[in-house]
């Protein structure tokens, strides 16, 4: 079922590749969480330049599909960057750390604190 | 060029459509937000209706968006298991919108907290709509994220510290979960020319790259749906939310990822599905409901023991795998182990969240929700007392509630199939689900505490502790009407559509 790739997608393909990896170790490896989202970014990137050279092939046309997909696939992930960027910002400002402790304490929603209501 | 529109299509336009609408008037309304599930609730109960009752009627219907057909177009396919779970998450997400009026959006009314869960709830309302009835894997994905950001929203909705932290712990999960299941479905594209799960049933042939693509899109997928090993994040991420927004997050958002991997496995690709399929994922889930269930008897306070009975309930689900999944899709004891997981995961929903609204509405009262001081509150809010109970009969299996019905039917494909060892797991997890919630209940009807504290707030108005009771009803009131979820969820069955043996 697979076209063959045309010249010039293999080697899209293979820097692709090559991203995903690196996203993946930032993703995996760093705790800091903007050198996370920057990894994910990286990441998602690789995977979409991968999607794109799948969608030619020699002699054809290219494929619009996974163009499209990528389009809706770039506004997703900087949707998530974006939540994830105030998020971090927010804990910061309120703890003056910004990587997260190593286990989360169990959430406080007694006698300290005000009650949350339901 | 569209086609002519009918019952079911409309409605599954509706469905995702009107709660997205609602997210927007939230917004627009600001202060009087809890205003608008008075118009949604409704209006949406009409929409699972009409879906509900066309289907019924029609057979399940696939609606080509915008009259594009697939593979160029994306479909929407309204299939008994979509209806069922519409309807599921339209009662979830009534009584928490409806708890939440008087209380949560009332007491945030000055800041923008109360009008954001508002909007948050609908918003991942029309995205798990979205996930039920879409029939096209790009379009799933979409749907999972939007459904992703709003339940990291609603976790980090107290603002506090612990609480941003578990939300951004969830984020990195669900977040690393998504990238592995876009590039499972890259790479299934690049095999079968398509993303539509019709067609790729029909084109999926065993291939190394088509087992990599499932293999990454469950992994994805599992650690989307909070499947042990990959848990870790549930329990804080949903105890440190808003009680409405938790009963939210544990009673819905894993079942769209559960749901997502059943269609995969079970309809776009039972012809790669190896054999080693069943047993992983059931062997999981297994895991799961003996590690949650004995986390959560280590558990002190009310929030975290119903997160962590979570972990324990999403495992039962995975055992459809072994007992429905791949080349066994059409055994004859499929269809009993696949409605029988679906009921499950319907009956869990609607206790898990009677569970949550009764512990926000404890917490509310007493100001904290240690088990050990719950004493007497049975004889001081009756009625919440009395939906943790029903809401544990349901998750502990026992007759007649929905999960007993659920647990009976997985239980005699387990025999049926030869699995008895399933069974046993599924005995041993209702067992220790009786062991971590009989202690609850048996605090509940003790004697007053003499050195009680003083109540922390006002007693809950009798309408909003009627709310969890009657979702806690609705649960148990499934295993004496089973007989119609069960024929809904069988339109559109995957695999052999004849109960019994042919």
């Amino acid at each position: 079922m697979s076209p063959d790739l045309a010249p010039n997608a293999t080697l899209y393909a293979l820097v692709g590749a090559a991203l995903v990896g690196l996203g993946l170790y930032g993703l995996v490896a760093r705790r800091h969480p903007l050198r996370r989202l920057v990894g994910f970014n990286v990441m998602g990137s690789g995977l979409f330049i991968v999607f794109g050279a799948t969608g030619t092939a020699p002699g054809l046309a290219p494929d619009p599909v996974p163009q499209a997909l990528i389009i809706t696939g770039i506004v997703v992930a900087f949707s998530a960057t974006a939540l994830i960027t105030a998020l971090a910002g927010r804990y910061a400002a309120l703890t003056g750390r910004a990587g997260l402790p190593e286990e989360t304490p169990p959430p406080d929603g007694d006698a300290a604190g005000r009650p949350e209501a339901s | 060029m569209t086609e002519p529109l009918d019952t079911a299509a409309l409605a599954a336009a509706l469905a995702v459509a009107l709660p997205l609408a609602g997210a927007l008037a939230a917004l627009v309304l600001g202060r009087r937000a809890g205003d608008v599930i008075v118009v949604t609730g409704p209006a949406m109960a009409l929409v699972a209706a009409a879906l509900i009752a066309g289907i019924v009627e029609t057979g399940p219907a696939r609606i080509a968006v915008g009259g594009f057909a697939p593979p160029l177009g994306i479909a929407l396919v309204a299939d008994g298991l979509a209806a069922t779970f519409v309807a599921t998450t339209l009662a979830v997400m009534a009584a928490a919108l409806a708890i939440a009026r008087g209380g949560l959006v009332a007491r945030l009314r000055e800041t923008r907290r109360g009008y954001a869960f508002v909007a948050l709830a609908h918003l991942a309302w029309g995205a798990l709509n979205a996930v039920f009835l879409s029939g096209d894997l790009f379009n799933l994905y979409v749907a999972l994220e939007l459904l992703g950001l709003a339940a990291i929203a609603l976790v980090a909705l107290e603002g506090k510290p612990e609480t941003l932290a578990a939300a951004i712990r969830y984020a990195w999960f669900a977040l690393t979960g998504s990238l592995l299941y876009l590039a499972g479905a890259i790479l299934l594209y690049s095999e079968a020319g398509t993303l539509d799960i019709a067609l790729t049933a029909t084109r999926a042939t065993e291939s190394a790259t088509m087992l990599v693509a499932g293999a990454l899109m469950t992994a994805g997928l599992c650690a989307k749906t909070a499947l042990f090993p990959l848990h870790a994040w549930l329990p804080p991420a949903h105890a440190g939310a808003p009680a409405p927004a938790s009963a939210i997050l544990s009673a819905l958002v894993p079942k769209a990822s559960f749901v997502v991997l059943a269609r995969l496995w079970l309809e776009a690709l039972p012809a790669i599905a190896t054999p080693a399929l069943g047993p992983l994922l059931g062997g999981l889930g297994a895991a799961a409901i003996l590690y949650g269930s004995v986390l959560a008897l280590r558990q002190e306070r009310l929030k975290l023991l119903v997160a962590y009975s979570t972990i324990a309930q999403i495992g039962y689900l995975f055992l459809l795998f072994p007992l429905a999944g791949g080349a066994l899709g059409t055994q004859p004891w499929a269809a009993g182990a696949w409605s029988g997981a679906m009921l499950h995961g319907v009956s869990h929903a609607l206790a898990k969240a009677a569970m949550f609204l009764a512990a926000g509405l404890v917490l509310a009262r007493l100001g904290h929700d240690r088990i050990a001081g719950l004493s007497g509150l049975a004889r001081a809010m009756p009625m919440t007392a009395f939906a943790l109970g029903l809401a544990a009969v349901t998750l502990m299996g026992l007759p007649p509630s929905g999960g007993f019905i659920a647990k009976y039917l997985l239980l005699v494909a387990a025999f049926a199939s030869g699995q008895g060892a399933w069974a046993l797991v599924m005995l041993g997890g209702g067992l220790l689900a009786a062991l971590y919630l009989f202690p609850v209940l048996g605090r509940l009807l003790a004697k007053e505490d003499p050195e009680k504290t003083e109540p922390a707030g006002p007693p809950p108005s009798a309408a909003r502790e009627a709310i969890p009771l009657l979702l806690a009803a609705l649960a148990v009131a499934l295993g004496f009407a089973s007989v119609w979820p069960t024929a809904l969820l069988a339109i559109g069955r995957p695999g052999a559509a004849v109960e019994g043996l042919e």
